[in-house]
């Protein structure tokens, strides 16, 4: 090719490179520049799950799976475990605090069903190591959020969560047989994109209770502020002891589960001095 | 110019494809006309924005109603035209009016040759349960 | 230049033709994967990541390994690696496309693919490792084109050229650094949490990515007339040993760590690689192979008889490339999902469809490789022009 030729194209190849990548700088900055601004302190939600209201083969518990599945309209290929989805599901107890590494268990305790979610950490590894945002930790109430407009399907918050709370849809969700007629008006999701719990986001707009919260009958599940000393939540954290799953990782997971044993401090330690609280509880 | 042959030969190739559109439209029966909508069958008379701008930017209304719901939990929208308020949903608020999207959205849609990909995710109400 | 790569002979030319068939079937495959979903792969809700984030992996490396022969030429100005660099960062190009091209291929929606650069997310070390990625790129091109141009006209390259250079030797330190963040930042799996996992790729890259250069710069020798010359290859070999000492020598330090302590959440991942878990010990065979590679690499490359011996050293190489391939390519990832965080152990092995789509980008990058060497050794006037 002759040197002018060459020289010419180089030009109009450099040009064009020039006003692609100024829009796409002046895009960056701007970005980077509009971050979200602090918010004043606001709602901390969180969930208590009292075990000890669990049984094996408990009813209770496939009504609330489903009431979740069926609000959100969870793709079921439980006949396809490879593309499992779910958001909200159980584990024997021994599973779900396996470090615990737990010898000679109580019996009661030995097939408790556990409910696991997403815990909507406060320091939550997940959203730290999001390319896009797809993933982020709302400032106003805690809730570790999903925009499955932008995610890019990486999955590298799937690798970062140490519960296993995330799943990504492998195939179409459609393509499952329970959503050939969708049960609720629910945005599905599709393939190529991670899912999990939001605490029912669109049910807290509108300032219901999330849809597994409201199955239960008798306080099995409590969901609320951790910012108001008065809800029912620091009420009932005030009162039991409650673990969470992995503390030690730091992630600050935001559901608690009561195991202890169903009599009372008083009736097991009489002589044990009780705290109390200003204005709270013993 | 070096392989002038070549080089013309080349240009009215990519002359007849580019213009491939507009020649194959003339030759064939493509109807000019613009698709017939079925507007709203519920009584609504009046849109959340004006019909014009709804032409014309109704993508851009979507993609903003997006942000605001899923990212920043705004969920509310206060219409330019009436003053309104109403809830920012393609599946409760747009396709509550106009709810056969097959002789609404589609019909313009298949006309402009547009795929918008909106309906993998959003339920349309007559498929749900 | 790029011309160079249009000509050639018929073994050229039915090389290149046998590339683009495996690109096509494999893009053929890739097609069905973008409208079926990642279903057609083995990956599943546990093992997320599998053969194409480990191919990645590996490639990073090997693209950082260009820095071996350019950081002795141009800051310590031995002379003998001066016909290398640029074979070098001819590799590094087509590594680094490789690894674009096999993360590409593992995202869910990579038409969505400019989200990362529309949404910045600097707290991400995946935002970090496109950048790093694509200026290595970048710095590689311009400096291998400005070089060769500058040889071609058998002048001095340009003096502005001289930082860039010395920009690209750090630079190419921080990509597989910044890869091996992405995994070791990681509070959810133990088995990849550790301090020494960057000194740990960069060790195996330095050794695997020179040891392919080499088995290059043999096959150019072969089939042209250039000759690195013995003080590179010597030299080149000696770097090779030694970065794999230390590589062998860091995978010794973890495995004390993790079996010394006893701590379960360390040890169930070793036990997985190397004698399984729960059944499944799909990997230990592989492990067991990589062990031995290595133990014979290190006999073959330390012992300067063998060492000095091209045949020898040749199966040396051939040897290390294995035995870290092995490793990065295909422990390292999966046994960071095997156990999961709830204790569970969950088979994966890649499929037929995964495998054709992961060979398609090596033949890419072969493609892209072949042109480039093929124009640097046409730009010398060293390609055998054998009449048939």
């Amino acid at each position: 090719m002759k040197s002018s030729r060459r020289r010419f194209l180089k030009f109009v190849g450099l040009s064009a490179a020039g006003v692609v990548g100024s829009t796409g700088v002046t895009r960056t900055v701007r970005a980077v520049s509009e971050h979200e601004p602090p918010a004043s302190q606001g709602k901390r939600w969180a969930m208590v799950i009292d075990l000890r209201k669990f049984s094996k083969d408990d009813a209770l518990i496939d009504k609330i799976i489903s009431a979740c599945n069926t609000a959100h309209n969870i793709p079921d290929f439980s006949d396809d475990p490879k593309n499992e989805v779910k958001w909200i599901w159980t584990e024997d107890f021994e599973t779900a605090f396996h470090s615990q590494e737990f010898h000679f268990i109580r019996e009661d305790l030995k097939d408790k069903p556990t409910l696991l979610l997403c815990n909507h950490c406060d320091n939550p590894p997940c959203t730290r190591v999001c390319p896009t945002e797809a993933t982020w930790k709302r400032e106003s109430d805690g809730v570790v959020m999903m925009d499955w407009h932008r995610c890019i399907g990486c999955r590298y918050c799937v690798v970062a969560c140490p519960y296993g709370s995330r799943s990504f849809n492998w195939k179409n969700p459609r393509t499952a047989s329970n959503l050939a007629n969708p049960p609720s008006t629910y945005p599905t999701r599709m393939r190529g994109v991670v899912e999990k719990c939001t605490f029912c986001d669109e049910r807290l707009a509108r300032g219901q209770q999330p849809a597994c919260v409201e199955a239960c009958s008798n306080d099995e599940m409590v969901f609320g502020d951790l910012n108001d000393p008065g809800s029912k939540v620091r009420q009932i954290l005030a009162e039991h002891l409650a673990i969470r799953r992995k503390p030690e990782l730091g992630t600050q997971p935001e559901i608690y589960y009561i195991v202890e044993d169903p009599r009372t401090l008083q009736e097991v330690a009489p002589a044990v001095e009780v705290f109390e609280e200003e204005g709270g509880h013993a | 110019m070096y392989d002038a042959s070549k080089i013309v030969a080349g240009l009215a190739v990519f002359a007849v494809l580019a213009t491939s559109p507009l020649w194959f439209n003339a030759l064939s029966n493509a109807s000019p006309a613009a698709p017939a909508l079925q507007l709203p069958t519920n009584g609504s008379t009046e849109c959340v924005e004006a019909t014009d701008y709804m032409r014309t930017s109704h993508m851009a209304l979507l993609n903003r109603w997006r942000d605001e719901v899923v990212r920043d939990d705004i969920r509310t929208y206060t219409s330019e035209l009436s003053g309104k308020s109403y809830t920012m949903s393609l599946t409760g608020t747009c396709l509550d009016c106009h709810s056969d999207k097959e002789k609404f959205c589609d019909a313009c849609h298949t006309y402009s040759a547009v795929d918008p990909y909106c309906w993998d995710c959003h339920v349309i109400p007559e498929e749900a349960k | 230049m790029l011309e160079k790569a249009l000509t050639g002979s018929r073994s050229y030319w039915s090389w290149i033709f046998v590339l683009l068939v495996i690109i096509g079937a494999g893009v053929a495959c890739w097609f069905w994967q973008f409208h079926e979903g990642l279903t057609i792969t083995g990956l599943s809700r546990d093992v997320v990541w599998g053969f194409y984030i480990a191919q990645f992996t590996f490639l990073v490396g090997v693209a950082a390994s260009a820095v071996m022969v350019v950081l002795p030429y141009y800051l310590h100005d031995y002379k003998a690696f001066g016909k290398m660099t640029i074979l070098g960062e001819f590799l590094a190009i087509p590594a680094v496309i490789m690894c674009m091209l096999f993360i590409f291929v593992d995202m869910g929606m990579p038409n969505r693919i400019l989200n990362v650069f529309l949404h910045p997310s600097p707290h991400s070390m995946m935002f970090w490792d496109t950048i790093a990625l694509g200026g290595y790129l970048l710095l590689n091109i311009i400096i291998s084109h400005w070089t060769l141009s500058a040889e071609r006209r058998e002048e001095p390259p340009p003096r502005w050229l001289k930082p860039i250079i010395l920009l690209s030797i750090p630079w190419a330190v921080s990509i597989h650094t910044v890869t091996a963040f992405l995994y070791a930042g990681l509070a959810a799996r133990p088995f990849w949490l550790t301090a020494i996992l960057a000194p740990r790729f960069l060790a195996s890259a330095f050794a695997a990515g020179p040891a392919i250069l080499l088995l290059l710069a043999f096959f150019v020798r072969r089939v042209s007339t250039f000759d690195p010359g013995k003080k590179a290859i010597d030299a080149l070999a000696k770097i090779v040993t030694y970065a794999m000492i230390i590589n062998v020598f860091f995978v010794l330090m973890e495995l004390f760590t993790a079996l010394y302590s006893d701590i379960p959440e360390h040890v169930t991942h070793f036990q997985f690689l190397f004698v399984g878990l729960d059944g499944d010990n799909t990997l230990a065979p592989w492990m067991w192979v990589s062990s031995v590679l290595a133990l014979v690499s290190l006999v073959v490359l330390i012992n300067p008889k063998t060492r000095h011996n091209y045949n020898w050293l040749l199966f040396g190489c051939v040897t290390v490339v294995v035995s870290l391939w092995i490793d990065k390519g295909l422990g390292m990832v999966i046994a960071g999902f095997v156990p999961s965080p709830l204790g569970k152990v969950v088979h994966y092995s890649p499929t037929a469809p995964e495998l054709m789509i992961s060979l398609a980008v090596y033949a890419i990058g072969a493609l892209v490789l072949t042109g480039l060497y093929k124009i640097a050794l046409e730009v010398r006037g060293q390609i055998k022009h054998i009449s048939y």
